[in-house]
Protein backbone atom coordinates (compact mmCIF):
# COMPACT_ATOMS: atom_id res chain seq x y z
CA UNK A 1 0.00 0.00 0.00
CA UNK A 2 1.10 3.29 -0.76
CA UNK A 3 1.88 6.18 1.63
CA UNK A 4 -1.30 8.06 0.01
CA UNK A 5 -3.46 5.39 0.51
CA UNK A 6 -2.40 4.53 3.73
CA UNK A 7 -3.43 7.82 4.50
CA UNK A 8 -6.87 7.78 2.86
CA UNK A 9 -7.43 5.12 4.37
CA UNK A 10 -6.80 6.26 7.69
CA UNK A 11 -9.52 9.54 6.83
CA UNK A 12 -11.85 6.96 5.76
CA UNK A 13 -11.67 4.58 8.87
CA UNK A 14 -11.44 7.70 11.12
CA UNK A 15 -14.62 9.20 10.11
CA UNK A 16 -16.18 6.01 10.14
CA UNK A 17 -15.61 5.03 13.43
CA UNK A 18 -16.06 8.95 14.83
CA UNK A 19 -20.05 9.10 13.41
CA UNK A 20 -20.43 5.66 14.86
CA UNK A 21 -18.63 7.27 18.58
CA UNK A 22 -21.10 10.10 18.59
CA UNK A 23 -23.99 8.99 17.20
CA UNK A 24 -23.73 5.82 20.06
CA UNK A 25 -22.90 8.47 22.97
CA UNK A 26 -26.59 10.30 21.57
CA UNK A 27 -28.03 7.33 21.56
CA UNK A 28 -26.97 6.48 25.19
CA UNK A 29 -29.19 9.80 25.86
CA UNK A 30 -31.94 8.20 25.70
CA UNK A 31 -31.66 5.54 28.07
CA UNK A 32 -34.29 6.61 30.88
CA UNK A 33 -36.24 8.56 28.52
CA UNK A 34 -37.47 6.75 25.69
CA UNK A 35 -41.11 7.19 24.86
CA UNK A 36 -41.89 3.43 25.47
CA UNK A 37 -39.72 0.85 27.39
CA UNK A 38 -39.03 -0.98 23.89
CA UNK A 39 -37.81 2.38 22.89
CA UNK A 40 -35.79 2.94 25.58
CA UNK A 41 -33.96 -0.48 25.38
CA UNK A 42 -33.89 -0.30 21.35
CA UNK A 43 -32.12 3.09 21.40
CA UNK A 44 -29.29 2.06 24.80
CA UNK A 45 -28.60 -1.52 22.42
CA UNK A 46 -28.32 0.55 18.92
CA UNK A 47 -25.89 2.48 21.52
CA UNK A 48 -23.86 -0.30 22.60
CA UNK A 49 -23.64 -1.46 19.02
CA UNK A 50 -22.05 1.78 17.62
CA UNK A 51 -19.38 2.39 20.23
CA UNK A 52 -18.52 -1.83 19.86
CA UNK A 53 -18.14 -0.81 16.33
CA UNK A 54 -16.04 2.31 16.85
CA UNK A 55 -13.64 0.18 18.68
CA UNK A 56 -13.56 -2.23 16.29
CA UNK A 57 -12.59 0.22 13.56
CA UNK A 58 -9.79 1.98 15.97
CA UNK A 59 -8.27 -1.13 16.31
CA UNK A 60 -7.97 -1.90 12.91
CA UNK A 61 -6.22 1.87 12.80
CA UNK A 62 -4.07 0.78 15.52
CA UNK A 63 -3.32 -2.79 14.49
CA UNK A 64 -2.75 -2.18 10.85
CA UNK A 65 -2.34 1.32 10.39
CA UNK A 66 0.41 2.63 13.45
CA UNK A 67 -2.59 4.14 14.81
CA UNK A 68 -3.06 4.81 18.86
CA UNK A 69 -4.97 3.13 21.60
CA UNK A 70 -8.65 3.07 20.96
CA UNK A 71 -9.61 4.56 24.80
CA UNK A 72 -6.43 7.25 24.10
CA UNK A 73 -7.63 7.93 20.41
CA UNK A 74 -11.49 8.28 21.04
CA UNK A 75 -11.18 10.32 24.70
CA UNK A 76 -8.30 12.89 24.47
CA UNK A 77 -7.93 13.85 21.23
CA UNK A 78 -9.08 17.77 20.03
CA UNK A 79 -12.61 18.53 18.47
CA UNK A 80 -10.39 19.89 15.40
CA UNK A 81 -8.94 16.00 14.60
CA UNK A 82 -12.96 14.78 14.73
CA UNK A 83 -13.81 13.83 11.35
CA UNK A 84 -18.16 12.73 12.34
CA UNK A 85 -20.76 14.67 10.40
CA UNK A 86 -23.05 17.12 11.53
CA UNK A 87 -25.95 15.03 12.02
CA UNK A 88 -24.39 12.62 14.52
CA UNK A 89 -23.58 15.57 16.23
CA UNK A 90 -26.85 17.55 17.04
CA UNK A 91 -28.47 16.84 20.51
CA UNK A 92 -31.09 14.25 20.44
CA UNK A 93 -34.14 16.88 20.41
CA UNK A 94 -38.04 15.58 20.06
CA UNK A 95 -37.95 11.86 19.86
CA UNK A 96 -39.34 12.05 15.96
CA UNK A 97 -35.67 13.60 15.00
CA UNK A 98 -34.10 10.92 17.15
CA UNK A 99 -36.02 8.15 14.77
CA UNK A 100 -35.49 10.02 11.52
CA UNK A 101 -31.80 10.75 12.29
CA UNK A 102 -31.53 6.90 13.10
CA UNK A 103 -33.29 5.80 10.12
CA UNK A 104 -31.10 8.23 7.80
CA UNK A 105 -27.90 7.41 9.25
CA UNK A 106 -28.21 3.90 9.51
CA UNK A 107 -29.35 3.53 5.88
CA UNK A 108 -26.72 5.46 4.96
CA UNK A 109 -24.24 2.46 6.89
CA UNK A 110 -25.68 -0.35 5.85
CA UNK A 111 -25.15 0.97 2.23
CA UNK A 112 -21.40 1.56 3.39
CA UNK A 113 -20.69 -1.56 5.16
CA UNK A 114 -22.36 -3.63 2.34
CA UNK A 115 -19.81 -2.09 -0.30
CA UNK A 116 -17.31 -2.69 1.63
CA UNK A 117 -17.88 -6.43 1.16
CA UNK A 118 -15.66 -6.13 -1.59
CA UNK A 119 -12.85 -3.73 -0.42
CA UNK A 120 -9.76 -5.06 -0.95
CA UNK A 121 -8.30 -3.52 2.48
CA UNK A 122 -9.13 -7.07 3.87
CA UNK A 123 -9.38 -5.94 7.83
CA UNK A 124 -12.78 -3.79 6.49
CA UNK A 125 -13.63 -6.07 4.34
CA UNK A 126 -13.92 -8.82 7.24
CA UNK A 127 -15.33 -6.40 10.19
CA UNK A 128 -18.10 -5.40 7.82
CA UNK A 129 -19.16 -9.00 6.78
CA UNK A 130 -19.40 -9.07 10.63
CA UNK A 131 -21.36 -5.83 11.42
CA UNK A 132 -23.85 -6.22 8.31
CA UNK A 133 -25.99 -9.05 9.44
CA UNK A 134 -25.89 -6.57 13.05
CA UNK A 135 -26.76 -3.43 11.14
CA UNK A 136 -30.05 -5.79 9.68
CA UNK A 137 -31.64 -5.01 12.64
CA UNK A 138 -31.04 -1.09 12.79
CA UNK A 139 -32.84 -0.38 9.33
CA UNK A 140 -35.69 -3.35 10.16
CA UNK A 141 -36.29 -1.07 13.56
CA UNK A 142 -36.29 1.95 11.82
CA UNK A 143 -38.35 1.65 8.96
CA UNK A 144 -40.89 -0.35 11.53
CA UNK A 145 -40.72 2.89 13.30
CA UNK A 146 -41.24 5.75 10.46
CA UNK A 147 -43.94 3.41 8.96
CA UNK A 148 -46.45 2.80 11.73
CA UNK A 149 -46.09 6.40 13.08
CA UNK A 150 -46.92 8.00 9.29
CA UNK A 151 -49.87 5.89 9.27
CA UNK A 152 -50.63 6.59 13.15
CA UNK A 153 -52.90 10.13 12.80
CA UNK A 154 -51.86 13.65 11.61
CA UNK A 155 -49.75 15.04 14.33
CA UNK A 156 -47.00 12.14 14.01
CA UNK A 157 -46.99 12.09 10.24
CA UNK A 158 -46.41 15.71 10.32
CA UNK A 159 -43.98 15.16 12.94
CA UNK A 160 -41.95 12.99 10.93
CA UNK A 161 -42.20 15.05 7.46
CA UNK A 162 -40.44 18.04 9.41
CA UNK A 163 -37.80 15.72 10.75
CA UNK A 164 -37.35 14.46 7.63
CA UNK A 165 -37.04 17.90 6.34
CA UNK A 166 -34.78 19.25 9.31
CA UNK A 167 -32.32 15.86 9.07
CA UNK A 168 -32.31 15.50 5.02
CA UNK A 169 -29.35 18.69 4.69
CA UNK A 170 -27.41 17.04 7.67
CA UNK A 171 -27.92 13.39 6.33
CA UNK A 172 -26.72 15.00 2.71
CA UNK A 173 -23.35 15.69 4.89
CA UNK A 174 -22.81 12.04 5.77
CA UNK A 175 -21.64 12.10 1.35
CA UNK A 176 -19.01 15.11 1.96
CA UNK A 177 -16.54 13.92 -0.44
CA UNK A 178 -12.91 13.44 0.51
CA UNK A 179 -9.95 15.32 -1.57
CA UNK A 180 -7.84 11.64 -1.19
CA UNK A 181 -11.01 9.37 -2.39
CA UNK A 182 -9.51 8.60 -5.92
CA UNK A 183 -6.87 6.74 -3.80
CA UNK A 184 -9.33 4.78 -2.53
CA UNK A 185 -11.63 4.14 -5.16
CA UNK A 186 -9.13 2.81 -7.87
CA UNK A 187 -7.55 0.23 -5.70
CA UNK A 188 -10.91 -0.77 -5.44
CA UNK A 189 -10.62 -0.23 -1.38
CA UNK A 190 -14.33 1.23 -1.53
CA UNK A 191 -16.47 3.21 -3.67
CA UNK A 192 -16.70 6.87 -3.19
CA UNK A 193 -19.13 9.22 -1.15
CA UNK A 194 -21.06 9.74 -4.47
CA UNK A 195 -21.73 6.13 -5.38
CA UNK A 196 -22.56 5.88 -1.74
CA UNK A 197 -24.98 8.58 -1.64
CA UNK A 198 -27.11 7.13 -4.82
CA UNK A 199 -27.50 3.73 -3.11
CA UNK A 200 -28.74 5.32 -0.02
CA UNK A 201 -31.50 7.52 -2.12
CA UNK A 202 -32.15 4.14 -3.77
CA UNK A 203 -32.70 2.25 -0.43
CA UNK A 204 -34.57 5.10 1.37
CA UNK A 205 -36.82 6.13 -1.05
CA UNK A 206 -39.33 3.01 -1.00
CA UNK A 207 -39.25 3.26 3.05
CA UNK A 208 -40.79 7.38 2.32
CA UNK A 209 -43.32 5.85 -0.40
CA UNK A 210 -44.38 3.06 1.81
CA UNK A 211 -44.76 5.86 4.84
CA UNK A 212 -46.33 8.47 2.64
CA UNK A 213 -43.86 11.05 3.49
CA UNK A 214 -42.62 13.70 0.62
CA UNK A 215 -38.84 13.22 -0.11
CA UNK A 216 -37.75 17.50 -1.05
CA UNK A 217 -36.54 17.92 -4.00
CA UNK A 218 -32.74 17.17 -3.46
CA UNK A 219 -31.31 19.48 -6.00
CA UNK A 220 -32.96 22.09 -3.53
CA UNK A 221 -31.10 21.07 -0.97
CA UNK A 222 -27.48 22.32 0.53
CA UNK A 223 -25.88 19.76 2.20
CA UNK A 224 -23.95 20.60 5.68
CA UNK A 225 -20.86 19.79 4.85
CA UNK A 226 -17.80 20.77 7.24
CA UNK A 227 -17.30 17.84 9.71
CA UNK A 228 -15.29 15.53 7.61
CA UNK A 229 -12.24 18.34 7.54
CA UNK A 230 -12.84 18.70 11.51
CA UNK A 231 -15.42 21.69 11.22
CA UNK A 232 -18.01 21.31 13.70
CA UNK A 233 -20.87 22.48 15.07
CA UNK A 234 -21.41 23.88 18.57
CA UNK A 235 -22.71 20.73 19.69
CA UNK A 236 -19.94 18.62 19.87
CA UNK A 237 -17.38 20.34 21.93
CA UNK A 238 -19.92 19.82 25.00
CA UNK A 239 -20.54 16.02 24.13
CA UNK A 240 -16.92 15.57 23.75
CA UNK A 241 -16.47 17.14 27.25
CA UNK A 242 -18.87 15.10 28.96
CA UNK A 243 -18.25 12.04 27.06
CA UNK A 244 -14.19 12.15 28.40
CA UNK A 245 -14.65 13.30 31.66
CA UNK A 246 -14.08 10.23 33.91
CA UNK A 247 -11.33 8.80 31.19
CA UNK A 248 -9.69 12.39 31.65
CA UNK A 249 -9.49 11.55 35.16
CA UNK A 250 -6.88 9.27 34.87
CA UNK A 251 -5.73 8.47 31.39
CA UNK A 252 -3.55 5.34 32.27
CA UNK A 253 -6.16 3.92 34.50
CA UNK A 254 -7.13 0.19 34.23
CA UNK A 255 -11.28 -0.58 33.79
CA UNK B 1 6.52 -31.55 30.69
CA UNK B 2 4.97 -35.28 29.50
CA UNK B 3 1.34 -34.90 28.80
CA UNK B 4 -1.36 -37.30 27.61
CA UNK B 5 -4.03 -34.80 27.03
CA UNK B 6 -5.40 -34.92 23.91
CA UNK B 7 -7.96 -32.60 21.58
CA UNK B 8 -10.67 -34.41 23.00
CA UNK B 9 -9.88 -33.33 26.42
CA UNK B 10 -9.95 -29.44 25.48
CA UNK B 11 -13.14 -30.44 24.11
CA UNK B 12 -14.57 -31.80 27.44
CA UNK B 13 -13.14 -28.46 29.06
CA UNK B 14 -14.60 -26.41 26.53
CA UNK B 15 -18.17 -27.67 27.53
CA UNK B 16 -17.53 -26.20 30.70
CA UNK B 17 -16.88 -23.29 29.64
CA UNK B 18 -21.20 -21.37 29.72
CA UNK B 19 -22.09 -17.58 28.30
CA UNK B 20 -22.34 -15.11 31.22
CA UNK B 21 -25.86 -14.14 29.86
CA UNK B 22 -27.08 -17.39 28.65
CA UNK B 23 -25.71 -19.76 31.57
CA UNK B 24 -27.56 -22.62 30.14
CA UNK B 25 -25.02 -22.68 26.88
CA UNK B 26 -21.40 -23.28 26.72
CA UNK B 27 -19.41 -21.96 24.16
CA UNK B 28 -18.98 -24.96 21.87
CA UNK B 29 -23.08 -24.92 22.08
CA UNK B 30 -23.28 -21.01 21.08
CA UNK B 31 -20.69 -22.24 17.82
CA UNK B 32 -17.88 -19.59 19.38
CA UNK B 33 -15.12 -21.70 19.16
CA UNK B 34 -13.33 -22.28 15.51
CA UNK B 35 -9.85 -23.61 16.10
CA UNK B 36 -8.27 -26.20 19.07
CA UNK B 37 -4.56 -26.71 18.54
CA UNK B 38 -2.30 -28.84 20.71
CA UNK B 39 1.41 -28.36 20.76
CA UNK B 40 3.82 -29.97 22.86
CA UNK B 41 3.25 -27.46 25.88
CA UNK B 42 0.67 -25.12 24.69
CA UNK B 43 -3.16 -25.04 23.65
CA UNK B 44 -4.04 -22.65 20.84
CA UNK B 45 -7.76 -22.20 21.10
CA UNK B 46 -9.48 -19.52 17.99
CA UNK B 47 -13.27 -17.95 19.31
CA UNK B 48 -15.44 -15.69 17.63
CA UNK B 49 -17.72 -13.28 19.66
CA UNK B 50 -21.14 -13.41 18.63
CA UNK B 51 -22.14 -9.57 18.61
CA UNK B 52 -19.04 -7.40 17.65
CA UNK B 53 -19.97 -4.93 21.03
CA UNK B 54 -20.34 -8.29 23.33
CA UNK B 55 -19.31 -7.24 26.68
CA UNK B 56 -18.92 -10.18 27.68
CA UNK B 57 -16.01 -11.04 25.11
CA UNK B 58 -12.94 -11.17 27.43
CA UNK B 59 -14.49 -12.31 30.65
CA UNK B 60 -15.46 -15.60 28.51
CA UNK B 61 -11.94 -15.17 26.87
CA UNK B 62 -10.48 -15.59 29.73
CA UNK B 63 -12.88 -18.01 31.47
CA UNK B 64 -11.78 -20.11 28.91
CA UNK B 65 -8.36 -19.97 29.40
CA UNK B 66 -8.58 -20.28 33.20
CA UNK B 67 -11.21 -23.76 32.59
CA UNK B 68 -8.75 -25.34 29.63
CA UNK B 69 -5.90 -24.54 31.24
CA UNK B 70 -6.90 -25.65 35.21
CA UNK B 71 -8.11 -29.06 33.24
CA UNK B 72 -5.21 -29.67 30.78
CA UNK B 73 -2.28 -28.27 33.24
CA UNK B 74 -0.83 -26.77 29.69
CA UNK B 75 -0.45 -23.09 29.08
CA UNK B 76 -3.43 -21.92 26.68
CA UNK B 77 -3.61 -18.69 24.26
CA UNK B 78 -6.87 -17.83 23.34
CA UNK B 79 -7.15 -15.68 20.08
CA UNK B 80 -10.34 -13.83 17.99
CA UNK B 81 -10.64 -15.36 14.77
CA UNK B 82 -11.21 -12.63 12.57
CA UNK B 83 -11.59 -14.26 9.63
CA UNK B 84 -14.50 -16.01 10.48
CA UNK B 85 -17.44 -14.31 11.90
CA UNK B 86 -20.23 -15.29 14.06
CA UNK B 87 -24.15 -16.26 12.56
CA UNK B 88 -26.92 -17.54 14.64
CA UNK B 89 -26.83 -20.70 12.29
CA UNK B 90 -23.73 -21.72 14.34
CA UNK B 91 -25.76 -22.87 17.45
CA UNK B 92 -26.11 -26.72 17.38
CA UNK B 93 -29.38 -28.46 17.65
CA UNK B 94 -28.71 -29.07 21.21
CA UNK B 95 -28.25 -25.42 22.28
CA UNK B 96 -31.35 -24.97 20.80
CA UNK B 97 -33.72 -26.70 22.94
CA UNK B 98 -31.79 -25.62 25.82
CA UNK B 99 -32.32 -22.15 24.54
CA UNK B 100 -36.14 -23.60 24.70
CA UNK B 101 -36.36 -24.97 27.54
CA UNK B 102 -35.00 -21.93 29.79
CA UNK B 103 -37.84 -20.01 28.13
CA UNK B 104 -35.91 -18.24 25.36
CA UNK B 105 -36.92 -19.00 21.88
CA UNK B 106 -34.22 -20.39 19.39
CA UNK B 107 -32.97 -18.54 16.02
CA UNK B 108 -34.42 -19.61 13.12
CA UNK B 109 -32.21 -20.95 10.51
CA UNK B 110 -31.81 -18.30 7.37
CA UNK B 111 -30.40 -18.33 4.34
CA UNK B 112 -27.45 -15.94 4.08
CA UNK B 113 -29.34 -13.10 3.32
CA UNK B 114 -31.70 -11.97 6.62
CA UNK B 115 -35.11 -11.11 5.53
CA UNK B 116 -37.72 -9.03 8.17
CA UNK B 117 -40.13 -11.75 7.64
CA UNK B 118 -38.29 -14.44 9.29
CA UNK B 119 -38.40 -12.56 12.61
CA UNK B 120 -43.14 -12.87 12.00
CA UNK B 121 -44.66 -15.81 13.32
CA UNK B 122 -41.38 -17.26 15.98
CA UNK B 123 -43.03 -20.25 17.95
CA UNK B 124 -43.60 -19.08 21.44
CA UNK B 125 -41.19 -21.32 23.90
CA UNK B 126 -43.99 -21.56 26.30
CA UNK B 127 -47.00 -23.04 24.45
CA UNK B 128 -45.23 -23.28 21.22
CA UNK B 129 -47.67 -21.19 19.38
CA UNK B 130 -47.37 -19.53 16.16
CA UNK B 131 -49.59 -16.97 16.91
CA UNK B 132 -47.19 -14.47 18.01
CA UNK B 133 -45.60 -10.87 17.03
CA UNK B 134 -42.30 -9.27 17.19
CA UNK B 135 -42.59 -5.95 19.60
CA UNK B 136 -38.88 -5.09 19.49
CA UNK B 137 -36.15 -6.32 18.15
CA UNK B 138 -34.06 -5.21 20.55
CA UNK B 139 -33.88 -6.75 24.08
CA UNK B 140 -32.20 -6.85 27.41
CA UNK B 141 -28.62 -8.10 25.60
CA UNK B 142 -27.51 -7.50 21.87
CA UNK B 143 -28.40 -11.41 20.98
CA UNK B 144 -32.21 -10.78 22.28
CA UNK B 145 -35.44 -9.51 20.47
CA UNK B 146 -38.59 -9.18 22.51
CA UNK B 147 -41.69 -11.29 21.02
CA UNK B 148 -45.94 -11.24 22.28
CA UNK B 149 -47.56 -14.69 22.17
CA UNK B 150 -51.29 -14.09 21.49
CA UNK B 151 -52.59 -17.01 22.67
CA UNK B 152 -51.01 -17.47 25.65
CA UNK B 153 -50.75 -13.76 26.61
CA UNK B 154 -46.69 -14.05 27.85
CA UNK B 155 -44.36 -11.71 26.14
CA UNK B 156 -41.03 -13.85 25.73
CA UNK B 157 -37.27 -13.50 24.29
CA UNK B 158 -36.01 -14.93 21.14
CA UNK B 159 -32.06 -15.54 20.75
CA UNK B 160 -32.46 -13.76 17.21
CA UNK B 161 -31.67 -14.96 13.60
CA UNK B 162 -28.81 -12.62 12.19
CA UNK B 163 -27.05 -13.55 9.25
Amino acid sequence: MTTAQQQAITDLITKMADDELILGHRNSEWTGLGPIMEEDIAFSSMAQDKIGHAWALYRILQEQLQGQDPDQFAFMRAEADFKCCHLVEMPIGTYDFSLMRHFLFDHAEAVRYDSLQQSSFEPLQQLSRKLKGELKYHTLHADAWIIQLCRAGEESYNRLQAALETCLPLAFGIFEPAKEEQELTGANIYPGERALFERWMDNIYPVLVNASLNMPDPAGISPQFGGRYGEHTPHLRPLLQEMGEVFRLDPTANW
Amino acid sequence: MTTDITIDNIYKALEQVMDPEIPVLNVLDLGMITGVALEADMVHIKMIPTFAACPAVSLIQQNIQTTVEKTTGLLVQVTVDKEVHWESNRLSAAAKEKLQHFGIAAPQVHEGELRAEIMLNTPCPHCSSKNTYLRSPFGSTLCRAIHYCKDCGIVFEQFKPVG
